[in-house]
């Protein structure tokens, strides 16, 4: 299982980045962390001619705190938002999934860019940035431009990046006084993609929840905003009967499929057992 | 689709020893360890990142030996299983490993002593469920991880005591 061949290049800015793209329209990928596209190489998913590294970018990397917002460069690595002081503090929703997302060798590469850009519907980054209002800010040909999370993920692995654009960061605004996230997945190994998971993040007034998100990873082609169930919840306090109601809602929000890892049923059903767990250790005292 | 391809200047540290080698960009980084170095202990499993076989370190970091092109390396420090060996700094473990029989046919093995190594580094007193978790992208075939775990928890315990 080897890649085809391949021209490599290391820009040093993402105006050199972009040069080449747009000279290779098409027929160039960039290279973060490598996690998801060197495999894709090794199997010959895909056979570009020429890989372009940006890791010898500089300005791409790091998480600064600017006014209400947290930014983190698109090529930061997993282990440095897993291990950040700042994102514990302003967007505790992503340290509760890191760890969750792949194995430590692979979060030592991997890269928050990366991950967006792949869009893959199990992936644990792109349900929390619709969850938490995040905006993707991207470069290209015509200059920088931000879209909502919300409407970036398009379906299976697609996405509003253009080929000739490049992710250059995330931004997402603080945790508001007296909201609260919580994370939650199954898997069938630590660390591998899950068969069903989700966020859940909102204001919490004892247990009662206002201004509720709740949205799903690996049901679908893209991350899954339960509007129902999140309707179901809008000012109610958290007890059996609207964890019912919200479980209920589900079967309206989730069209939920079948695959080597469990059934369409199954995956309904810990979507299910998912909600009242995420519900619970949000309002948890 | 005619493509010329280009080889590619590596100028990298490998367990100590400077190495230039003209190379193809294609290149993985354990296949460059294993057939231009040599360097043999960096197993090849899956070559998709799933197993940890291939596990070394790059600049003091563990990464998949399998999901890193060579030329990535330009420019800094590889440190593999022979490399930790022979610096004497895992004997511990390494002993631990044989006694506890954490190995059966050691396919597995330079990739669970560089990944616990690390998980040591970051934590002197690892639960067995956190030892579990930061193994858990290391596939054993043969031991059913328990006396891997074992192996771990007594270095851990040892290591604090001294
Ligand atoms: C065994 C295994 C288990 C995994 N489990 C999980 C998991 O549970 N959850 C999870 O979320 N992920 C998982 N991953 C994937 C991992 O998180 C990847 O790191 C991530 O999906 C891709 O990030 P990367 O930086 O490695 O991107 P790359 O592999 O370098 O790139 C991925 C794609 O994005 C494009 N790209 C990368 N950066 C940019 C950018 N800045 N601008 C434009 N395009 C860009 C590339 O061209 C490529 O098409 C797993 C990977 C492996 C090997
Ligand atoms: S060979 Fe690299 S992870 Fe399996
Ligand atoms: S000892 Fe054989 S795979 Fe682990």
């Amino acid at each position: 299982m080897k890649p085809a061949a391949f021209n490599y290049a290391k820009p040093t800015s993402v105006g050199e980045a972009l040069g080449l793209l747009a000279k290779h329209d098409g027929d160039a990928k960039v290279l973060a962390g490598g996690q998801s596209l060197i495999p894709t190489l090794n199997m010959r998913l895909s056979t570009p001619s020429l890989l372009i590294d940006i890791n010898g970018i500089g300005d791409l990397s790091g998480i600064s705190v600017m006014g209400g917002e947290v930014r983190i460069g698109a090529l930061t690595r997993h282990v440095e938002i897993e291990n950040s002081s700042k994102i514990a503090k302003h967007v505790p929703l992503l340290a509760l999934a890191m760890p969750s997302i792949a194995h430590p060798a692979i979060r030592n590469r991997g890269t928050i860019g990366g991950s967006i850009a792949m869009a893959d519907p199990a992936a644990e980054l792109p349900a929390c940035l619709c969850a938490l209002d995040s905006e993707i800010e991207i470069t290209g040909p015509a200059g920088v431009r931000g879209v909502a999370a919300k409407d970036f993920f398009k379906s299976l692995y697609e996405t509003d990046a253009g080929e000739n654009e490049i992710l250059t960061a995330i931004k997402i605004p603080k945790i508001a006084k007296g909201y609260r996230s919580a994370f939650d997945e199954l898997a069938r190994r630590h660390g591998d993609y899950a068969m069903c998971g989700v966020v859940a993040h909102g204001k919490c007034d004892g247990d009662i929840i206002s201004d509720f998100r709740l949205v799903f990873f690996a049901v679908g082609g893209t991350p899954v905003i339960a509007t129902d169930a999140m309707d179901a919840m809008e000012g109610m306090a958290v007890n059996d009967e609207s964890i019912i109601a919200a479980q209920k809602a589900l079967d309206n929000d989730l069209e939920t499929f079948s695959d080597l890892h469990c059934s369409a049923t199954l995956r309904m059903h810990y979507a299910k057992v998912l909600t009242k767990r995420v519900l619970t250790s949000l309002v948890k005292p | 689709m005619s493509n010329k391809i280009e080889q590619v200047q590596l100028d990298v540290d490998v367990n100590g020893e400077k190495i230039s080698r003209m190379i193809e960009p294609r290149l993985s980084l354990v296949d460059f360890l294993r057939n231009e170095l040599e360097l043999t202990g960096s197993h090849v499993g899956c070559e998709h990142g799933v197993c940890g076989a291939c596990t070394v370190l790059v600049d003091g970091v563990i990464v998949r030996g399998c999901l890193m092109l060579a030329i990535q390396t330009n420019g800094a420090e590889v440190m593999t299983i022979e490399g930790q060996s022979d610096s004497g700094a895992i004997t511990d473990l390494q002993e631990a490993f044989h006694e506890r029989n954490a190995l059966q046919c050691g396919f597995c093995t330079p990739g669970m002593l560089l990944t616990s190594t690390e998980l040591l580094q970051k934590k002197s007193d690892p639960s067995r469920e956190e030892i579990r978790e930061y193994l858990s992208g290391n596939y054993c075939r043969c031991t059913g991880y328990e006396a891997i775990v074992d192996a771990v928890e007594a270095v851990a315990a040892v290591r604090r005591d001294v």
